[in-house]
């Protein structure tokens, strides 16, 4: 038996995402008296993969496949599904993101396993098999049991903390057969956002809805994100308009995040806005309008005129930064 | 070339769920819409037809679901699509879901099969890739952008902190998010009336067990209420971050 993680790299490197992943997994291996593992795809140097023996993970197999490094939906999957029959895997774990929502289905299928997708806190019980799960876009939470002898879960995002149990992993680096033929996705061309931080990562987010009322006014939104090691981020209606980029829409249809404190100016905070930011630890809102449907889902609040209080916080933040 | 996209009929966004016995939800009330993931890729399908350069010869909607759903596969022909599969069932799981589609579409050959990433009622975000794996053919998750080029079909995939340009051979299934197409098109007068005599294929179900159920609902905890600072002081909200929240 075991718990088998896929961890995924960016450029050789795991991010804290990663080493949530493999702390949830040593805790669910404890809860089921077995051991965790992971299993990187891809070119990782040593040094980063005993990083994961610091949370917990008692063996790292390491697939060192030049074919591998791009994702193919298909080929992942073959890899991944021949390593947790080997290992016999009773849970496997996937982050919550791009490529973890690429896989996790396919797995299951290939697995005959039932999926827990987004989850945010260990299971609720093992015998049954059950996990508590966001449904409803975070409007309700269901009490989900996974019946298959397999399960896979996918951990959401800044929703578990890192819990150290120091341990030496040993690495075994393997190359795996791929049948011929089998990866069919070519990939034509990869533009990577640099030098900011991805909203996805972020524990700090500010972002700006119609209340910012033009695309000119966003100076000291981004300044105030600056000074915090912020993302910033936007409602759908400022993202269509074209006042910010895409990449930067959060709520349903968007990206959902889940950050230490979300900053929402000039956002009434419709359901599906909400929706994408339910799970930040907290909201601070800033609306003219007290009765905003915001404000019945932050923690702190003004009822102002972002124009005013922007400038007056990036000061405030500057005062304490330079402390 | 064929496009088949799979429909899911969920309660309206806005809607305020609340559940019978904590194990059902309570329709009562509730405004059936096509699942916003899935409007957005008929759009693309319809989009891509309505260019003769592509040689779409035809655009399908496929859904799970008792005869009450029928309504909502109306408006996705009132949208545009040409015809619609209806596997008779009621969905109890994704796995579930996936399999009935793939034993549809085993029998009806599609080149291009389009799913939401996201159903918004379960959230699950794996119908799509379990159908590919079922149908063993390839799939390419969170898509935001579909075009065909001299005949191959070059897609967008989002990774975490970028995008990359992927082709591949049809047929597959296409997981599409945001950004595929602008806004969902809306059924016009013409298509309404055009819809009522489209034709909806009714498939009975293939007998199977679905993997995972939901034994409780609940809602969310009750957050803690608003604390109001002073639009004169500012400068209090952060204090508080730092010091109470301990966030900053
Ligand atoms: C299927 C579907 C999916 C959707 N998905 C999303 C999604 O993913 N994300 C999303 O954001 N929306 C989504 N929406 C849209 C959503 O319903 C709202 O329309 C949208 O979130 C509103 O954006 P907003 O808060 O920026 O603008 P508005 O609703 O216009 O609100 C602006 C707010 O700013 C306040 N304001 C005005 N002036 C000032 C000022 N000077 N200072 C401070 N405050 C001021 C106003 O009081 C108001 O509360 C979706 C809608 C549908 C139907």
């Amino acid at each position: 038996m075991s718990v088998l993680t896929f961890v995924e790299n960016w450029d050789g490197k795991f991010k804290k995402l990663t080493f949530e992943l493999v702390s949830y997994a040593s805790k669910v291996a404890e809860m089921m008296n077995t051991t965790a593992i992971a299993l990187s795809i891809g070119n990782v140097q040593p040094e980063e993969l005993e990083k994961l023996g610091k949370y917990g993970v008692k063996k790292i197999i390491h697939i060192a496949n030049e074919e591998l490094l791009a994702l193919d939906n298909q080929a992942y999957t073959s890899v991944i599904t021949e390593l947790a029959v080997k290992e016999g895997a009773t849970v496997l774990l996937l982050a919550n993101n791009n490529t973890g929502k690429a896989l996790a289905p396919r797995l299951s299928v290939r697995l005959k396993a039932g999926v827990g997708s987004g989850v945010s806190q260990l299971p609720l019980s093992i015998d049954p098999f059950m996990v508590y799960k966001k449904v409803y876009s975070g409007r309700a939470f269901a009490h989900l049991t996974i019946k298959s002898p397999v399960r896979i879960l996918t951990l959401a995002q800044n929703s578990f903390e890192l819990i150290e149990t120091p341990n030496d992993a040993a690495i075994e680096t393997i190359t795996v057969q791929l049948e011929n033929g089998l990866i069919k996705t070519v990939v034509k061309d990869v533009q990577k956002q640099t030098g900011k931080i991805l909203l996805t990562d972020a524990e700090i987010v500010v972002s700006g809805g119609r209340g910012m009322k033009s695309p000119d006014n966003w100076g000291p939104l981004v300044e105030l994100a600056d000074l915090l090691g912020a993302a910033t981020a936007c409602s759908r209606p400022v993202s269509d308009e074209g006042w910010r980029p895409h990449e930067e829409h959060t709520g349903q249809t968007g990206k959902i995040i889940a950050p230490n404190l979300y900053f929402a100016i000039g956002i009434s905070g419709a359901t599906q806005h909400i929706a994408g930011v339910s799970a930040s630890k907290f909201i601070v809102a800033v609306n003219t309008d007290k009765d905003a449907p915001v404000f019945e889902a932050a923690q702190y609040g003004i009822v102002g005129d972002a124009a005013k209080i922007l400038p007056q916080l990036v000061e405030a933040v500057r005062e304490i930064k330079s402390k | 070339m064929k496009i088949v996209v799979c429909i899911s009929h969920v309660p309206d966004t806005t809607t305020k769920v609340k559940f019978v016995n904590d194990n059902k939800l309570d329709e009562t009330g509730i405004q059936w819409i096509i699942n916003p993931w899935d409007e957005l890729s008929l759009t693309r399908a319809l989009e891509l037809k309505d260019d003769p350069a592509n040689g779409i010869e035809k655009v399908t909607v496929a859904h799970v679901g008792p005869v009450g759903a029928e309504p909502t596969i109306r408006k996705a022909l009132a949208i545009g699509a040409d015809d619609a599969i209806r596997i008779n069932a009621t969905s109890s799981d994704a796995y579930y879901v996936a399999a009935q589609l793939a034993e549809v579409l085993k029998n009806n050959p599609f080149d291009i099969i389009l799913c939401g990433i996201e159903s918004s009622d379960f959230n699950g975000s794996t119908v799509g890739g379990m159908l590919a794996e079922f149908l063993g053919i390839p799939s390419v998750s969170s898509v935001s952008s579909l075009n065909l080029v001299n005949g191959e079909v070059i897609l967008t995939r989002e990774i975490d902190g970028g995008k990359e340009t992927v082709a591949i051979p049809v047929p597959f299934v296409a997981i599409v998010q945001k950004g595929i197409t602008k806004e969902p098109r809306i059924p016009s007068m013409r298509g309404i009336m055009m819809a009522r005599t489209k034709p909806i294929l009714v498939s009975e179900p293939v007998s199977l067990d679905a993997l995972t159920e939901v034994v409780q609902y609940e809602m969310p905890k009750p957050r803690a209420a608003c604390k109001f600072v002073n639009p004169e002081n500012p400068a209090e909200l952060i204090t508080l971050l730092q010091n109470e929240a301990k966030v900053i």
